[in-house]
Parts: structure tokens; sequence; C-alpha cells
């Protein structure tokens, strides 16, 4: 069975999928539909949703466009999630990598800082660093990448371990590969799929981090993000729940959509623990 | 004493495999009885569906698979009208089981002695505090050592063939008419099994149960059967008393199988004209520790004791040695895998023990290895010829020679040049095993050491990459180490034996010494433990 | 014995891990933008020159730098937190005075999502392939794909402002004087909608894992040897499959202590609750970063302390790991 079918087996996927690009055409229409800076203000106030036509999701305690919000956000989000995935697996990859496969000493300094790490309250750590690096995308990508690194780590060293024991390495050993060669083509391209899987729930683990960081007011000044618009109406919340409420919904609606797709993922990369799970 | 109403008797057994597998039906059309007091063998190879109709009859039917046709009759009651919870009365109570692997089958959190009170509580016998007295009793019945402290043990405490044991105590808590043992003695050592054997037989004459016993080794059937059905595919090939079947085989594949089988019937002594040694290993010590935790003081276990010995250019020297013993941590320091702790391996006359990183990633091509797990030893993302060119590669040929060089290996072991396109998972074990010979192969080595090649193989199958390697090794006059707990294997393919025990050699000479005149008690109680060993001259 | 020496061992390795945390701490403040002086004393730029010179004397800052982290160290090694300019308090007296909360909370949360996480695990595990299992197994998704503190907010709409159930914000009614068992009351209405918040992720996470943890339980040879023994399914259920089960339960339930801690800042600054979570809030919104580090060094040592509790569970439910001494 190809990869795409053992995929669309789950239809949860499937579902996760489809709202995935879904969320992926609001990223990419948004300049097009809503050209202006979703931080102009442009209608009065507390508009509720329905209320004035154009705005249809209301406006927000200063008169800025709640769709608007909405859609530019969705950029901010994907990008923030992909980047910060992208810097965190290329800070475990190796690091898991090189523990794995050569053990002792080694694997022991390595796991011992991963550790550290990871014993660390992460969200506590992100919020540290945020707000002394002030905030900003790059901060806050860094911040995202530095607490969830650990994750990758210990999967692509628990990997490693158990592969570099297998008869096809230590044959790969025995014919004089160097251990270049032996980290790149025998191990790593077996390790791939469960590192694909992570990192999809990655990307969804660190758009919850960005908005909780953004709610708590550490977000990027200059770009408009979920978080931040939950944040913002926070203290209105008696007078104009939906200020929260539609921020709210996107983020679960993404956060779920990555969630399925991993999983689906998941069945299709691995084909065996999928039938055995279902 | 043999009862002649059966106590078990499946008609016209077919049960269905779920779609999408290789084959329709798991068995198809099976007919046989147990009767009491007999020890009924199910033999087969893997996929023969030997093990199918003993789920059936305890209603433990991997999901799926379902009955289509024919019926269970246990005492009158046909099984597969049974819904669970009849099904479940009769389960431990009237039908005991024991299985394969006993390192697995028992929970690691439980005591053992509340595991066997266990079947009582599921069939509501005794009281409470009862049940442990005969827990007790069960375990000094199956001949535990300490009963009283193996009652409180936990799994992880208990030996292999102690578990095995514990399995064999719960199975007979209640005195079931039936008891269905699959495959019971399989991953057990040879000297554990032969007590296991004994064990199950005698207390099969104790309580005139029925057995039904699956296996798939003939020497086991030899040693325990009354009767015999042989599978293949699903379907019975041969049905009869023990004597029928194994002296007198009707079917060919039956015929096949006892032909595979290694026989102890020792191949003449080569004339082993002594030239310079090409491998000449000299006092080699290893010792594992495990390191010291808090909790548990370092352990050491010596896995090689000053182990010497040579091998003659063109020579076959076995190792032969249960679990345990450091035949594999020989082996592997000799390929350097592993790196003895003092001693010395000499390679042609040079030092190759104590080469280092890159001068020995270069030198490696002199020593390869063959290993064991099939499955395990092929990269299941590269292609077969891959596999095989990149050694040559990584010794600098050329891809578009390395690439040649692997068809014609891959010719050579009897697959045919067009397998270097293929991936390991087009292939079966017997021929991913030919392909791991043919990358052994690629770089013309000096000596290869083979770590239990064949172990994992049905014995169809094993008897023929053993006469691979037996026509390899004269075409090219191949110096070979060969790793192996099977001695009946050894006895086919090795010039000389060395037995291990415990990290030092017991006894090394030719093979015929070995076998027909050994001097020490060790290796008489292994060739002893050889189940089927004294019905040898019938099968052979 | 043994325990006694693995708690020291643990220990000891907590005050390196600790040890660790205070030197990030201060490679932090010194990477921090701006004059560290200021950053002590609360915000750049908002305090006059004569008091930020005080302070540099005051904390050594106009020595080198080994001098500085010397100081720094020992400071903490003595439980000196340093001061808070902003609320005009010492560190410690501030978070010593907001610990209890924040352990009230997530201690319910904690034991709340565990219980409940369990159930519905082993109830999805028994049902898989039917729908009532995959509704558990949804409701599970969503509530770990929804951010906490909109589901703190929702939670305040709907239960407080629309349903007038249950108090939004704080810890008890103020002014209104509630002693003995009226504050406790008082106080567990208070602590409803933020402890059942705060435990619904976490109730999410550990459904979905008892669900896995149980159907790879349930694939093990020991199963089948119970059920050859012709046990009914619900002890198989119970005796082997779950006991069994448990043990990467409690593994997880350690390594979510830290996101236990996350989880609380997020309820406590919605419901605000006054706890420690809700201190590092005001200190965030006040650039309070004495004091913001100090909540961070206590939320780590929480977190250590709350490993080394769950590590000594695991031993006593896992034989294995006592017979091996």
């Amino acid at each position: 069975m190809s990869f795409f079918a053992r995929f669309a087996q789950n239809r949860g996927a499937l579902v996760g999928l489809f709202i995935l690009i879904a969320i992926i055409g609001m990223a990419l229409l948004a300049p097009l539909l809503y050209p202006e800076s979703p931080w102009r203000m442009v209608q009065r106030p507390f508009l509720a949703p329905m209320e004035v036509e154009g705005f249809w999701l209301g406006t927000d305690t200063m008169g800025r466009d709640v769709a608007a919000g909405l859609m530019h956000g969705a950029w901010v989000s994907l990008l923030i999630g992909l980047v910060s995935t992208t810097v965190a697996l290329l800070i475990g990859v190796p690091l898991g990598a090189v523990a794995g496969y050569y053990g002792g000493l080694v694997d022991d300094g390595l796991m011992r800082f991963t550790e550290f790490f990871q014993t660390i309250p992460n969200f506590a750590l992100a919020i540290v660093l945020v707000a002394i690096m002030q905030p900003s995308v790059v901060s806050i990508v860094l911040a995202i990448a530095i607490v969830s690194w650990p994750p990758v780590a210990r999967l692509v060293r628990a990997e490693f371990m158990s592969l570099r024991h297998r008869e096809y390495v230590e044959a790969a050993r025995l014919v004089g590969q160097t251990h270049g060669t032996i980290i790149l083509r025998q191990i790593l391209p077996n390790t791939l799929s469960p590192i694909i899987v992570l990192a999809s729930l990655m990307v969804a683990t660190a758009i919850l981090l960005e908005s909780a960081l953004s709610f708590l007011g550490l977000g990027d000044p200059n770009v408009m993000s979920w978080g931040y618009m939950i944040g913002a109406a926070r203290t209105v919340i008696r007078q104009a729940w939906w200020l929260s409420f539609f921020p709210g919904v996107a983020i679960l609606l993404t956060v779920l959509a990555l969630n399925l797709v991993g999983e689906g993922l998941d069945d299709a990369l691995n084909p065996k623990l999928a039938r055995e799970r279902s | 004493m043999n009862d002649t109403t059966p106590v078990l008797s499946i008609r016209g057994l077919t049960l269905a495999l779920p779609e999408g597998a290789d084959r329709d039906n798991a068995v198809e059309d099976v007919s046989y009885n147990v009767a009491r007091g007999e020890i009924m063998c199910v033999v087969g190879e893997s996929g023969s569906g030997k093990s199918m109709a003993a789920n059936a009859v305890m209603g433990l039917l991997p999901k799926g698979v379902r009955p289509t046709a024919g019926e269970v009759i246990f005492n009158g009651q046909d099984l597969l009208t049974l819904d669970e919870k009849q099904h479940r009365q009769l389960r431990g109570l009237r039908i005991g089981m024991i299985f394969q692997e006993p390192m697995t089958a028992l929970n690691p959190l439980m005591r053992v002695g509340a595991q066997i009170a266990e079947v009582f509580e599921a069939h509501g016998r005794y009281h409470a505090r009862e049940r442990q007295g005969r827990a007790l009793a069960l375990l000094e019945e199956v001949g535990i050592p300490q009963p009283e402290r193996a009652i409180r043990a936990y799994p992880f405490q208990l030996s292999g063939g102690q578990r095995q044991r514990v399995m064999i105590a719960m199975a007979l808590a209640l005195e079931p008419e039936l008891l269905i043992a699959d495959e019971p003695t399989t991953a057990l050592d040879v000297t554990t099994q032969a007590q296991i054997l004994e064990l199950i037989r005698n207390l099969q004459r104790r309580h005139g149960m029925a057995v039904m016993f699956i296996t798939h080794d003939f020497g086991v059937v030899a040693e325990i059967a009354t009767r015999v059905c042989v599978m293949r595919h699903g379907r019975i090939v041969e049905l009869g008393t023990v004597g029928e079947v194994l002296d007198n085989p009707q079917h060919a594949y039956t015929r096949a199988l006892l032909d595979a089988i290694p026989s102890n019937v020792v191949p003449q002594a080569r004339d082993a004209e002594r030239q310079a040694p090409l491998l000449e290993v000299k006092h080699l010590r290893k010792v594992f520790r495990s390191r010291g935790g808090l909790f548990k003081p370092a352990r050491e276990v010596r896995a090689l004791d000053d182990i010497s010995f040579t091998l003659a250019p063109g020579e076959t020297v076995g190792i032969v040695g249960e679990s345990g013993s450091g035949k594999s941590t020989l082996g592997r320091c000799v390929v350097r895998l592993e790196h003895p702790d003092s001693g010395s391996i000499l390679l042609s006359g040079t030092d190759y023990s104590s080469l280092k990183g890159n001068a020995l990633r270069r030198e490696r091509h002199r020593v390869q290895m063959i290993f064991q797990d099939p499955y395990a030893s092929l990269n299941p993302r590269h292609r077969v010829g891959y596999a095989i060119a990149q050694g040559p590669m990584a010794n600098g040929m050329p891809r578009a020679q390395a690439m040649r060089r692997a068809e014609e290996l891959l010719e050579l072991v009897g697959l045919g040049a067009v397998a270097v396109d293929r991936f390991p998972h087009e292939f079966s074990g017997g021929q991913r095993q030919r392909i791991g010979i043919a990358r052994a192969l690629a770089l013309n080595p000096e000596l290869i050491v083979a770590d239990e090649a064949v172990s994992a193989l049905d014995v169809s199958i094993q008897a023929q990459v053993l006469e691979l390697l037996d026509e390899l090794k004269h075409k090219l006059s191949l110096s070979l180490l060969f790793i192996t707990h099977d001695l009946r294997v050894a006895a086919q393919i090795c010039d000389t034996i060395i037995v291990m025990q415990q990290g030092r050699i017991v006894e090394q000479g030719t093979a015929p010494e070995v076998f027909l005149t050994p001097h020490e008690a060790y290796t008489r109680q292994l060739l002893d433990a050889i189940p089927g060993r004294a019905h040898e001259p019938a099968i052979a | 014995m043994l325990y006694a020496r693995l708690i020291v061992m643990r220990l000891l390795k907590a005050v390196v891990v600790l040890f660790l945390i205070v030197i990030l701490n201060f490679v932090l403040i010194q990477l921090a933008p701006g004059d560290p002086a200021a950053i002590m004393a609360g915000e750049a730029g908002a305090t006059d020159e004569e008091f930020l010179r005080q302070l540099r004397e005051r904390f050594g800052l106009d020595q080198p730098l080994y001098v500085q982290l010397w100081r720094y160290v020992s400071g903490i090694a003595m439980l000196d937190f340093g001061w808070s300019y902003r609320q005009g308090m010492p560190v410690l007296d501030l978070i010593l005075a907001r610990l209890p909360a924040t352990l009230l909370l997530t201690g319910t949360a904690f034991v709340l999502s565990l219980a409940l996480g369990i159930l519905a695990g082993s109830m999805a595990a028994a049902r898989v392939k039917k729908p009532s299992g995959s509704l558990i197994m949804a409701l599970a998704l969503i509530f770990y794909a929804t951010p906490l503190f909109w589901v703190a907010l929702m939670a305040v709409v709907l239960f407080s402002v629309y349903l007038d159930w249950l108090p939004a914000y704080g810890m008890y009614t103020v002014g209104a004087g509630h002693t003995g068992l009226a504050l406790v009351l008082d106080i567990a209405k208070h602590l409803v909608l933020p402890a059942t918040t705060l435990a619904l992720f976490f109730m999410a996470i550990y459904t979905r894992m008892t669900r896995a943890s149980m159907l790879e339980a349930s694939q093990q040879d020991y199963v089948k040897t119970a059920r050859a023994k012709g046990l009914a399914p619900r002890v198989i259920q119970r005796r082997h499959i779950l006991r069994n089960a448990l043990l990467p339960i409690i593994t997880l339930a350690g390594l979510q202590a830290g996101q236990m801690v996350g989880g609380a800042i997020l309820t406590e600054t919605v419901f605000a609750w006054p706890g420690i979570g809700r201190l590092m809030f005001e200190a965030l919104q006040q650039r309070d970063y004495n004091l913001l580090l100090g909540i961070f060094f206590f939320s780590a040592a929480l977190v250590i302390v709350f490993n080394i509790i769950t590590d000594l569970v695991y031993r006593l439910a896992d034989p294995r790991i006592k017979g091996a001494s």
C-alpha cells in the first residue's frame, strides 16, 4: 500500500490535513484579502460579530478588525511553529545521534546536559528567555527551540542506541565504513519516521507555546498573533467574549489539525504499529 | 495404558485468515485426535499453522482468524460453539497451556506464588489461605530448587528453565485432562530443554493427561511423542505413530524434513595437513563489567578466560557452547567488534588484536562475518546490490566495479544477478542469509566468522544454507570459524570442534574425536542432551 | 537503607542542577540588554543615577565578573534571592507567601488529572473500536490541543459571567472574613474553576498515555498466560494489564511536573489566583527581573522535588529495580 493510501486510511488525519491546508491558505491569502496592517483602527471599537457588514467577526477594543488579525496571525503562528521546530531539530538530532552512537562518556555528558534542560520547567524558561532577550520573533523562536529540543535528542539517542548494535550496522563497521558514513547512511535514514512524526507534533506544541507567550504580553510587538489577541481582550472578557473566542478557536483548530496529521503520519510511516493500535 | 477414546477430537477444522494475508486459511481441513495418556506432537516449520488448532482449542485465536468449517470436540462438546464465558471456564481447569517464551510469559510485577494462586482463584478453588500452600506443592512437583524461596520470587529472579517450570506448575494446577505445550523448549538451552522434556513426560505419565505438543524439532519429536502429525502450509501431510512417521515416512515432505536434520553420523576426519596457522588466538581474556550503580555492586562476567587455539588455512573450526559460554564474544573479538582485555589474535602471523582506529578500519577486510538474524543483518533501506558493494566501495573500489562484483557474488550464492536492485524485504529468511554470505565474501577475506549463521532458519532452509557454505568452502578454500549452539550442525561442517563452557575451553579435538570419544563430562552431557539422540539410527 | 542512600544521591544531584540554574540565571542577567543595576532595580531609565550607583556598589557590579558570580551564588546559597524593588520586599518572602496557593492548585489539579486520566484511558482501552472509546479519545485530543489560558477564559465566561455558579477570581471572597470551615468551603469554591481548567490538559495527556500503554501491555505474552488460566477479563484488565501499564505513567507524571508549572502560570494569571504563577506574571509586567529569576529558580526546585518523589514511587512499583540491588 502506498504512503498516502495508508495515511488516508486514518480519517482523522485527512480531516486534519484539510484543516491545515485551510489555515495555510488563510496565511497566504491574508496580505491579499487584508492588505492593510491588522493593527490599523478601521471601525469603532467593540463591534459584535455580524453587527456591521464587512466586519463579520467584529472589532476589538481599539477598533481593529478581528478577522484581519486572525488571518495575519495564522501566518505568524505557522512561521514560528515551523522555524522553531527546525531549530530544535538542528540542536536535538546531532546531539542525540552522537550520544546514541558513541555511548560511554560522550553519552553520559550529553545526556546530563539534556536532562538539565528537561528538568527546568520549560514554559518558565521560555518566559525568562524572552523577557530578558526582549520580545521579538527571533527571541521567541530561539526560546521555543531551546525548551523543545530535549525530547528530540532523547528520541534520536534511543533510536541510535537500539540501531547501533543491529547486525547491519556491525556489518558496515566490519567492511570498513567510517563512523560518519555509518551514522549518515546506515542509521539516520532508519530513524527518520519517528523524527518526522515527533516534528509534526512539535510544531503544534510550538504554536501553543507561542500563543501562551503572546498571551502573557511577550509577543513580538510588531506582529499580530492569536495569543496577543486573546491576551489583549482578557480584561474585557465580560463585555466582549468574541474577542477571545475566535483566536482561541483558531489555535485549537491548528493544533488539533497538526496532531491529527501527526497521527496519520505515524500510521503511514509505521504500518505495523498502526495495525496493532486500531 | 493408552485409552482409545480421544479427549480431544479435531474434525475437518478450517480456520480462515483475515483478508490480505498470504493465504486464505491458517489451517485447512485438519483432523486429528488426542487421547488420554498420549503425547501428540504437531510438527511443522514456521508458517505451517501448527499452533493454530491449539489456539482454537483454547479459544485464544489471534484477532481476525475465525473458524469456517469443522468441529473441535472436547469430551463430547464442540468447543467452537462455546461463548467466551463458557470457554473461559474450561481454560486452566480442564485444558492447561504452556508457551514458548518463558521470559515474557509471566507477569513481571507479580510474585510467582500469586500467579499460581490465580489459577485457583479463577476457578473458585480452595480458600484464599490454602492457595499458597497448594502453589508450594506444585512448585515442588515441578522440581524448582528451593520452592519456599521461589514462591516469593518475582519472575526476573528466576532462570528461563525455572520460569518454564513455573508455567508448567500453573498449567497443571487443576489437573487438566488436556495439556497444550506450544514449543515449550525452543527458547531454552539444550541441557535445560532435556530436563523440561523429561519433566513433561513424567508429569504426563503420573497424571495420565492427554498432551498436545507443538514443535518444529524432529529431535524433540523422537524424544517425547506417542503419535505425530506433520503439517505444511496449513494442511496435514502425514499422521501416525512416532515409529511409523520417523522410521518409515510416507510423504516426500516428511522425508525431506527428516533428511534435512543435521545427522549425528560424523563425517570422515579430513586430512589435516598442518600448515602454518592462519589464525592464532593466544590467551584471550575478556571480562564484562556491569557498571556498578547505587543499587548494584559492579558485577563481573568472565566471558573469555584464557582462550587459545589455532585455525589452519582452509580449515573450519567449530565453537560450540550453550548461551553464556562466551562463544559469541570469542567470535566478536576475532572480528574486532569487541576488544579483548588481554591476549592476542594473530592473523597470518601479524597482530590483529592491537590495531586501532583508522589502521583497524583499513585492515578490517581481512576478517568478515556472517550474522545470525537474517532480518536484522540487512539494512531495510538499502538495495541488496549496495549492501554487498558497500564493502568494496569503502575499501576504494569504484562504484561500477563494486556493483559488478555484487552481481557475480549473488550468482555465486544462487540468487541471480537480478537481485541487486531489490530490497531485503522482498526476500525470505534463507535468501537473506545467502545475501549475508555474499556480503561477507565481497572483500575476499582471509577468514570468515559465522555466528549462529543458520540458527534462525527452518530446518529445511538450514540444510540448504549449510550445503551452500560447504560448497563455497571447497570452491574458494575458505577458512571458517563456525560458532553454534547446535552440536549436530557443527558435526556437519566442522573439521575441528572446540567446546566452550563459562568462558573456558572444555574440550577440543577433531570432529570425530569430540563426537565419538568425548573426554570431558560436559561434552558428554551436551551430547546426551541432544533431543532424539537415542532414536538417531532410526532417523538417519 | 537503600532508599536513604538513593535519596541522598538524588538530593546531591538536585543541588548540582540548582547550582547550574543559578549560573544560568547569572548569565541571563549579564545577557540582558541595559545596565544590570537597572535591571535589578526594576526598569531601565526609571531610576536616578545616584540610586544606580549605590546599587552597583551594593551588588558589587563594579567588581570583576567572577567576584560578582561568587557573590550571587553565595547569596542564593544563604537563601538571599535579592530584593524586589517594585514590591518593596525580599524576593524570598514574596515567593514563600505565594507558594502555598500554588501547591494547593497544582496538587489538586495533579491528583484530579491523574485519577480521571487513568480512568478515562482504561475505559478507552477497553472500548477500542467502539464509539464510546473513540469519543473519549476525541475529547482527549481536543483538550490536548486547546490552549489552557483560553479554556480558562471561556470557563470564566460560561460559569461565572453567564451561569454565575462559581467565583472567577481570587482564592477567597475578599472582605467576607470567613474562618474555619466556612473559609475552607470558600477556598474550595474558588478552587473549582482553576483546578479543573489546569487538570483538563493533563487529564488529556494521561488518558492518551494510559490507553496506549494498556493496549501495548495487552499484547504481552503474560496476558495470554492469564487468559489461558481462565481469568475473567475484568481481572486480567486490572491486575495484569493496568498494573504493568501504570509504570510508564509514573515516569510520564514525573516529566509533566515542569509542564504543570507552566500551566499554573497561565491559570493563575487568568483566575488571579495568588500563587507564584500569578506573581511571575506580575513580575513580567513590571519587568522585575530579580523576582522573575527568583521564581524561575523556585519553580525548577519544585520540579526537582517532584521528580525525586516520582522516582521513589517508581522504585516501589517495579520490583525489578529493587531486585537489582
